[in-house]
């Protein structure tokens, strides 16, 4: 691969090996996330998932390897990238509500010593509207369902106003109507040509939600288009021959492909 | 006592004034760093940085010979920090776990401190006098020069917070998303733990290493009770601090042998145990009265629903039943007090010895039985914590 096409992938990692101690955590990845995909990491617990979307957001310091954003550094494109985090990774008892949560993804924005005004409240506002949310803007957040939490979260993701974004498992434990809203979103952002990583567990919705997948258990096992590399062979290797559900998740794609 | 008389003490006692203003200057410094510390669940934090603060206090003495505030400033101050970074540095670097390196730190230091403090008492005799009363503080020899150092870190500590507000409320809330926009959340951690060990290292003269810790934590548990907005926790806390600090000093003035810091530590506690009891939606009581209400209505939907499928078999939901019918229904409800209730609110009526439903009580029910359908949909989660 030549430098000029690294330029137009959204994320480039090259041979990456991430370890606790001496544990490898990643071994030698490597994952090309084409423009406008919604791909899915899929992989079973330990298998690295969300190391390596905190690894290409630079909060894990790999042991060797590199990841590109756009040809570059992610430090030298943080604002092209907005992270949903894991809905478990943060205390929902914070004095805080809902609004305030997604005005922090202005927070990179407004820089040192600036505090968010009325022009951030909008954007917000427009956001939480997005997901559905509007009602409970002013919600104290643990009041909120574990859905209603996720949809805050991508908000906040939203007013980022990025082009990439990684989502570390967003439909983990929610409600129908939340899966919904965030399809909805998906799809939007897709729309308008940005690019979605998400680690997803639900093998079952992944031809239906995702239009390209990384199957990953400390290696990258397969990457590629659903309908390519999204196989029962793959998933065999993947999650080591716990084939009883694989055979299910993949029957979606050999059945209509 | 005449209050009246105690209050006028603030203005006409010298050596009260100070005290009082001193004290309640360290408590709304505590109270302001404390609500972030509560918050970064970093209240042990504040004891062991407290604890450190004893070996420097000692070592400054050793080595200079000076008793003067500022410089045993100086010596506690270096030394919680470092206990403070060692912390830090421990948690992150080793697979020694934060608890874990907390009571390290504390430990180490603290019996240091004690070594270097006995050392002294049998070396320096009668001029250690004063540097044991670290342990305790000694807040009613804090004169005017004091008063003037603690306005001066209140108000760096109070601006800082201020200019850095979004900063560590994200630090507190989400640091991995503060991290991925690109703040330096470690300079920013080290930067926030600096001003817990300075308000720490303030209030050490006052109520000393043992209970600081206290004052750190005890008026920001109280104020997150009283609300959900951490611009209003905070001035609270502050507002508890402060408060704590003056009564306690007031309250110790009183009498002969009452020390200051140990009654501001109570005063504080006791309004963080009042809190926990009573705040309104968060208190223990608030959650108490809503669990028995919460029970009390699902007992009267239980009733009600048992009245309308029973009803049903006889075609028409308003057919009564008697008592003993519906108790064998429901055996683990208290059928008789919930139908005076229903009664009551007019959703059921009792002809002879046999109840029924109302046309209204009718109308609930079905409202009722459309919900829990839906709810197997998933929408009943709606509005309600699931996690």
């Amino acid at each position: 691969m030549n430098a000029t096409s690294y330029k137009d992938l959204p994320v480039s990692v090259e041979d990456l090996t991430v370890a606790y101690r001496y544990e490898p955590v990643l071994w030698d990845v490597d994952v090309d996330v084409p423009q406008g995909t919604l791909m899915a990491i899929v992989g079973p617990n330990g298998a690295g998932k969300s190391t390596l979307i905190k690894t290409v957001l630079g909060l894990i310091e790999p042991a060797a390897g590199r990841v590109s954003i756009y040809g570059e550094s992610f430090k030298e494109q943080r604002n092209r990238v907005a992270y949903v985090p894991q809905r478990g990774s943060v205390d929902w008892d914070f004095p805080t509500d809902a609004l305030d949560v997604v005005m922090m993804g202005r927070y990179g924005h407004l820089g040192w010593l600036r505090h968010p005004g009325a022009d951030t409240r909008k954007l917000a506002m427009e956001a939480l509207e997005k997901v559905g949310m509007q009602k409970y803007a002013n919600r104290q957040i643990s009041q909120l369902s574990g859905g209603q939490q996720q949809r805050v979260f991508l908000a906040r993701a939203l007013i980022q106003d990025a082009e990439i974004y990684l989502m570390d498992e967003p439909f983990q434990g929610v409600d129908a109507t939340t899966e919904r809203a965030i399809i909805e979103v998906l799809r939007a952002l897709q729309g308008r040509g940005s690019t979605v990583v998400a680690v997803h567990h639900d093998l079952e919705t992944v031809p239906e939600y995702f239009d390209h997948v990384l199957l990953l258990n400390v290696r990258a096992i397969a990457c590629g288009p659903v309908e390519d590399v999204f196989t029962q062979e793959n998933l065999r290797k993947t999650y080591g021959g716990r084939t009883d559900m694989l055979a299910a998740a993949t029957k979606n794609v050999n059945g209509n492909p | 006592m005449d209050l009246l008389k105690l209050f006028s003490l603030l203005f006409t006692d010298y050596t009260v004034r100070n005290v009082a203003l001193g004290s309640a200057i360290v408590g709304a410094v505590s109270g302001t760093i404390g609500s972030f510390a509560l918050l970064r669940k970093q209240s042990l934090m504040g004891d062991a940085m407290s604890h450190a603060a004893l070996p420097g206090i000692a070592l400054v003495f050793i080595i200079t010979g000076l008793k003067t505030p500022v410089a045993l400033f100086l010596g506690a101050f270096g030394a919680a920090w470092l206990g403070a970074i060692l912390i830090i540095v421990i948690t992150r670097y080793t697979r020694v776990k934060e608890d874990s390196s907390l009571g390290i730190v504390l430990a180490v230091f603290f019996g240091f401190g004690l070594v270097l403090l006995s050392w002294i008492q049998r070396n320096r005799g009668a001029n250690q006098a004063g540097l044991d009363k670290f342990l305790f503080g000694r807040a009613a020899a804090i004169v005017e020069a004091d008063v003037i150092v603690m306005a001066v870190i209140a108000t760096i500590t109070i601006i800082l917070v201020a200019l850095f507000w979004k900063e560590f409320k994200l630090l507190a809330f989400d640091v991995d998303f503060a991290a991925s926009l690109g703040f330096p959340v470690r300079v920013l951690d080290v930067l926030l733990t600096t001003l817990i060990v300075m308000g720490i290292v303030v209030g050490l003269q006052v109520v000393g290493v043992v209970l600081m810790a206290a004052l750190i934590v005890a008026p920001a548990a109280a104020a997150r009770q009283w609300t959900d907005r951490l611009s209003t926790m905070v001035v609270i806390s502050a507002g508890f601090g402060a408060f704590s600090g003056a009564v306690g000093a007031l309250l110790s003035s009183l009498a002969r042998g009452l020390s200051t810091g140990p009654i501001i530590v109570l005063t504080a506690s006791a309004i963080a145990i009042f809190s926990l009891f009573f705040a309104p939606n968060r208190g223990l009581i608030w959650d108490w009265l809503r669990q028995r209400s919460n029970r009390n209505r699902l007992a009267q939907d239980r009733v009600m629903e048992a009245l309308y499928i029973m009803a049903s078999n006889h075609g028409d939901p308003t057919h009564p039943h008697g008592l003993e019918n519906l108790a064998a229904v429901l055996p683990h409800y208290n059928v008789k007090a919930t139908l005076e209730k229903l009664g009551e609110r007019g959703l059921v009526s009792m002809r002879g010895k046999y109840w029924s439903l109302t046309d209204q009580g009718v109308q609930i029910v079905e409202e009722l039985q459309n919900d829990t359908h839906a709810a197997g949909e998933g929408s009943m989660l709606e509005g309600k914590a699931s996690t």
